[in-house]
């Protein structure tokens, strides 16, 4: 028992308390009336004035806080958090073809980032060929086109991959895509010991959020559980999953429903892999996640705490893990791109350095902060530039980074952080009720809750109930401006071009036979139910396209379209 | 914003039908959701086509659902791309008197781009649903009073 405030302490408190709301709040109050109503957090949790010691009545230090280092890690995961090691920059990159991706990677390792972060086009996330009908214009776009392993092999010329950690931003072909990079890996001779990252591989937020789903939930599930159960084995320094609240959010989630949402999408998978015979401490040190840091500062930093310790009780208490890496909840964060506008764009990076600041402050392990160009198209190398030195700002001059949880024990953030749990915790519960999140899903559940979560949002918007500044307040009506930001210009439809060239060209010239049987192998193995991962890994060194090793999938496990409701 | 239906002014009794489509492999829906239900709220006709539609897909449901308006969200910079073709598919199956709207995440120097192709608006995020709501009507009141059925 660690209990912060003896009852006679807090009874004096909460008497000064009461003497502050009837003597002295009245006369200011009639003097200088308050200047909202109400004053909601982004997920609708009403804030009081100030916050006191009796907010936090029962408060039971080590149960809540604890230690860095030790459960239930509110205070940050590691002993010594960025005091020994800055949380790595890790800039969420990559356009056009292999060619222009792997320039713009050894800029920012020039730059100083301290991890790389791969972002795909459209075609490679939903698993198709360049030159499919379906790809076209596309290519290349929003992201690196990478639809061979001879792709990936370009996107890391030049790059010791044993020397730098690779997240991939990638969820129903990330078999593929790990199986590219182990290939690569290998072929520069790094050992299975030595391949660190991450595939995001999180197949569930896929209906709820970021919507590149191939597979229906359950074989969705399945591919991803694969892939998990493989790398626990073989690789163990990759992180095979990133579960991730972050496109749940963007989508138009609450903080809370955010929270709740990911966690619930952990259980599932840890229920789904303690079925196929794996212990738990085996897998759930190789879990990792992935969360928002959206503008609400302070509900911000009380969410990634909350986090912490929900996740390290779920699997302490519900899963029964004994090792205390299982109870750690290592997470990236990326600033919020849906906070950004295009209007007075240069704001952009204000928003991003506060949300940037509320991740570090809430003990991240990794963060990408958005460019000023986010509205608009992929970032410019100057402004990508400017958002990975926001982060060395706060690295090495505000000096936040040289105190563990620094605002812990402010009793508002206290409080907040309970409060997010406790709302977070009845999600969870009636997800719980509706038989896991696999079955919510199914349901359209936590689908429905974010629709009309971002419908709220664009009302309180439109009411002036929210404030953005430039959009509905302090509007500018000359766009010149925006006309002034430097986007990013590259040929894509010359990209398109080279990316369906050489993909023909490699399907032209591989050992036909060895291709057709690895194919072969891989449809037996999926339709005996078998783990693919080692079919896939060979179907690729065969040089199998990742649209002719989904379009295998595909027939196996069937396609997923999303009913259209609105 | 108001969210009362907003027609009441209208010279038809017919409600505007809008069909809000996503082309292509973009998944950001958000939008596109938000703005379908909206329209739902402001008195219009919403149909949304779900994701993933081709264009083909897109037209088609357009002359199906006899819509007065076609709405396009798109998150993923193809818009320009997405803009030719629809207007060409629409051209090809005699159905170019359906104007399009398109709206997302479009740099402010390909908006007269799109004009030019021959998009009627487009609307850039953080556009007030208001705003968006009095263009369609007097985009769709045009085409009514042009039509004269």
């Amino acid at each position: 028992m660690a209990k912060l405030y003896s009852r006679e302490a807090l009874e004096e408190i909460l008497k000064a308390y009461k003497y502050w709301e009837e003597n002295i709040l009245p006369q200011w109050l009639s003097r200088m009336p308050e200047r909202q109503k109400e004053f909601t957090t982004l997920s609708g949790i009403q804030l009081k004035p100030f916050y006191t010691p009796a907010d936090l009545s029962d408060f039971d230090y080590i149960e809540k806080l604890g230690v860095p280092g030790a459960y239930p890690f509110t205070r940050g995961i590691h002993a010594t958090m960025y005091r020994a090691r800055l949380w790595t920059m890790r800039m969420f990159s990559g356009y056009g073809g292999p060619e222009e991706t792997n320039e713009r990677l050894k800029m920012l390792i020039k730059a100083g980032e301290t991890g790389l972060s791969l972002a795909f086009d459209n075609p490679t996330l939903v698993g198709i060929d360049p030159d499919d009908p379906l790809a076209e214009g596309a290519v290349g776009v929003v992201g690196v086109s990478v639809p061979t392993v001879v792709d990936m092999e370009i996107v890391f010329r030049d790059i010791n991959m044993g020397e730098v950690t690779t997240n991939m931003t990638i969820n129903p072909p990330a078999p593929v895509l790990l199986s590219f990079y182990v290939a690569v890996a290998e072929k520069q001779g790094v050992s299975y010991d030595n391949i660190g990252g991450t595939t995001q591989n999180d197949p569930l937020k896929e209906f709820i959020g970021q919507k590149t789903h191939v597979f229906p939930p359950e074989a969705a599930v399945k591919v991803a559980m694969d892939v998990i159960e493989w790398s626990v084995k073989n690789l163990p320094k990759w992180n095979p999953i990133s579960i991730s609240g972050y496109h749940i959010r963007e989508a138009g989630a609450t903080a809370v429903q955010e929270l709740a949402f990911t966690l619930a999408d952990g259980i599932e998978y840890v229920r789904q892999l303690i079925a196929r015979g794996l212990d738990v401490d085996d897998f759930a040190p190789r879990l990792s996640f992935f969360f928002d840091s959206h503008i609400n500062f302070f509900e911000e930093i009380a969410k990634f705490r909350a986090a912490r310790r929900m996740w390290a009780k779920i699997m302490k208490e519900w899963f029964g893990a004994k090792k205390p890496r299982s109870w750690w909840m290592r997470f990236h964060v990326q600033t919020a791109g849906c906070s950004l506008y295009p209007q007075q764009p240069w704001l952009n990076i204000v928003r991003t350095a506060i949300e940037a600041l509320a991740a570090v402050l809430g003990g991240c392990q990794s963060l990408h902060t958005n460019s000023f160009d986010e509205p608009f198209r992929v970032p410019s190398e100057f402004a990508a530039k400017i958002a990975l030195r926001t982060q060395q700002i706060i690295a090495y001059e505000t000096g936040v980074a040289d105190v563990i949880d620094p605002l812990a024990g402010s009793y508002f953030v206290e409080w907040l952080t309970d409060e997010m749990e406790e709302r977070a915790w009845r999600y969870i519960e009636r997800i719980e009720r509706m038989g896991g999140m696999l079955e919510a899903v199914k349901k359209g559940y936590p689908q429905r809750e974010v629709e009309e979560a971002a419908y709220r949002f664009q009302r309180e918007v439109e009411e002036g109930k929210r404030f953005i500044v430039g959009v509905n307040i302090f509007r500018e009506e000359d766009v010149e401006e925006i006309r002034r930001v430097p986007l990013l210009e590259f040929n894509q439809e010359e990209v398109e071009r080279r990316q369906k060239e050489r993909v023909r060209k490699i399907r032209s010239m591989r050992d036909e036979v060895r291709w057709r049987n690895a194919l072969e192998e891989l449809r037996r193995a999926a339709e005996r139910g078998d783990n693919i991962m080692p079919y896939v890994l060979k179907a690729v060194k065969a040089y199998a396209t990742i649209g002719e090793i989904m379009g295998v999938l595909k027939d196996v496990y069937g396609t997923y379209v999303e009913p259209p409701y609105y | 914003m108001s969210m009362e239906p907003m027609l009441s002014h209208l010279t038809t009794k017919r409600k505007i039908k809008v069909l809000v489509a996503k082309i292509g492999l973009d998944g950001h829906d958000r939008g596109a959701k938000v703005i379908a239900r909206a329209l739902r709220d402001a008195g219009f006709e919403v149909v949304y086509t779900g994701l993933r539609q081709t264009i083909d897909q897109v037209v088609i449901a357009a002359i199906q659902e006899d819509v007065d308006i076609i709405g396009v969200n798109q998150h993923e910079g193809s818009h320009i791309y997405i803009a030719k073709k629809l207007i060409e598919k629409l051209r090809e199956y005699g159905a170019e008197d359906i104007p399009v709207v398109m709206g997302g995440s479009i740099p402010i120097v390909d908006v007269e781009v799109l004009k030019s192709i021959g998009v009627r608006e487009v609307f850039l995020p953080g556009t007030p649903i208001k705003d968006i709501v009095e263009k369609l009507i007097r985009i769709a009141e045009e085409r009514f009073s042009s039509k004269k059925i």
